[in-house]
């Protein structure tokens, strides 16, 4: 008797028979991830910029994220299904309203914590305000962006699989079709795969954030030894 | 704006508040669970976080559950739940994975709270004689305070949030509203329940934030941007 039959947990036969369809929706839920992720910094960097410039913009911008992060994920998304209708822009939206929260309060906190010296160093030396930021203020707020980008990733990867209200959730996809019929193994194995995109692309961000900031494991090397 | 009318029409309908599947019972259910699930999740993690953040142990354990409970999908959860056994459990399945999602900002906050009481201040108290129970009671908790009830609002935020994911898994809550528009193509409906659930988790946090500053020392908790409020998974 096959495992199919028997809804058994773990299937192997599942995994062979419907490799395509399981390909599919993880391909889906990581173009959804990664096209909200990015959007979200997009629009975050510049807020974080106008919101250290302007220290009045700082309270309200802060705000207003607080309170979109706090509208739960399913409300955001059907409060958005009269502009958007069933489509993966809604979904998409979605997210990058819960991504800006977290990225506009990393890279801000990054920002306001590179050294006076360092700033006054730069401008010492001739540096404009532009080179200034790109130069000296984005590379000393980068492993602070870098962590908000890997906490607004991760929890991306988890929230995208409510857009199966829409039908646009990727890997939550499978777990909605699975439920009417209690299709055990593919619950299970797109709850898997899910933590497992999440796992990965945490490590894989972590190992592009040393890649981009090798000065800060000089400085721990040196500090140990 | 047409739907916007439409759902404030929908929520002026009398009919749409009774019955078994009106606001008022769904809004019940929600009330219930929730409050169900907060108060296991505190009656676990608070004297948990707070007694490994006075010993000064387990802190890997304290801090990675967060990170562990961010990357966990809350309605792959409750899906789980629902093809195994569980589902036959009325309203247990959304209540344990509300309490396994209430239970990580809870426990961080309360165990980083503790730590952070500024070691100083511990060995002032120590050098007066105190002994653990009486630093523990008159230094250390009312100084970690702040962060635990931050912790408390986020885990408030969490379960009101996840309660309503109940809804995608055929359980009860305010989502069902949400849920049942979709079902019957209602955008109205679809909308007016939303914001209804978007009302209600607002309400909590202001509720919270609120009861925090009346039980304050005068100054807020420090929002961190590593930990604490800050984590989503519905």
């Amino acid at each position: 008797m096959s495992c199919l039959a028997t809804n058994d947990w773990i299937c192997g036969e599942y995994l062979r028979t419907r490799s395509q369809e399981l390909t599919d929706a993880t391909l889906q839920h990581v173009g959804i991830t990664v096209v909200s992720v990015l959007i979200g910094l997009v629009v975050a960097v510049p807020l974080a910029l106008i919101a250290r410039a302007r220290p009045r913009f700082a309270g309200p911008v802060l705000g207003l994220t607080t309170v979109l992060y706090t509208v739960p994920s399913l409300a955001m998304f059907s409060l958005l299904l009269p502009l958007f209708g069933l489509s993966a822009a809604l979904v998409v939206t979605g997210l990058v309203m819960y991504s800006l929260t977290i990225l506009v309060r990393n890279t801000l906190a990054g920002l306001q914590a590179v050294p006076a010296e360092a700033r006054e160093a730069a401008r010492g030396m001739g540096y404009g305000p532009a080179r200034l930021l790109w130069e000296v203020e984005l590379p000393l707020a980068l492993p602070a962006l870098m962590a908000g980008i890997r906490m607004a990733t991760v929890s991306t990867i988890a929230l995208t699989t409510v857009g199966s209200i829409v039908g646009r959730g990727g890997l939550g996809n499978l777990i909605e079709d699975a439920l009417p019929s209690f299709f055990k193994a593919q619950v299970l194995t797109a709850s898997v795969l899910c933590v497992l995109l999440a796992v990965v692309a945490d490590l894989l961000l972590l190992g592009l954030q040393r890649l981009l900031t090798p000065w800060t494991r000089i400085r721990v090397a040196g500090g140990a030894g | 704006m047409g739907v916007v009318s439409e759902a404030w029409g929908w929520l002026a309908t009398g009919a749409n508040w009774s019955g078994d599947g009106g606001v008022w019972h769904r809004l019940g259910e929600h009330l219930y669970v929730s409050g169900v699930a907060l108060a296991v999740a505190c009656a676990v993690a608070l004297p948990l976080g707070l007694f490994l953040g006075h010993r000064g142990r387990g802190g890997a354990l304290a801090i990675n559950v967060s990170n562990v409970g961010r990357a966990v999908p809350v309605f792959a959860v409750l899906a789980l739940f629902m093809v195994s056994p569980l589902r036959n459990a009325g309203y247990l399945p959304t209540i344990v994975a509300l309490v396994l999602f209430a239970v990580p900002p809870l426990l961080t906050n309360a165990y980083v709270g503790m730590r952070e009481v500024d070691r100083a201040v511990v060995e002032a108290a120590r050098g007066m004689g105190m002994s653990g129970g009486q630093l523990f009671r008159k230094v250390e908790l009312p100084l970690a305070q702040p962060l635990v009830m931050t912790g408390l609002r986020s885990a408030a935020v969490q379960v009101v949030a996840t309660a309503t994911i109940a809804a995608m898994v055929g359980q009860g809550g305010l989502g069902r509203i949400i849920t049942a528009g979709f079902n019957t193509y209602n955008t109205p409906q679809v909308v007016a329940g939303a914001l209804l659930v978007a009302v209600l988790a607002l309400l909590v946090e202001a509720v919270l934030v609120g009861v925090g500053r009346l039980l304050g020392p005068g100054r807020p908790a420090p929002v961190r941007e590593d930990r604490g409020p800050l984590r989503k998974t519905v």
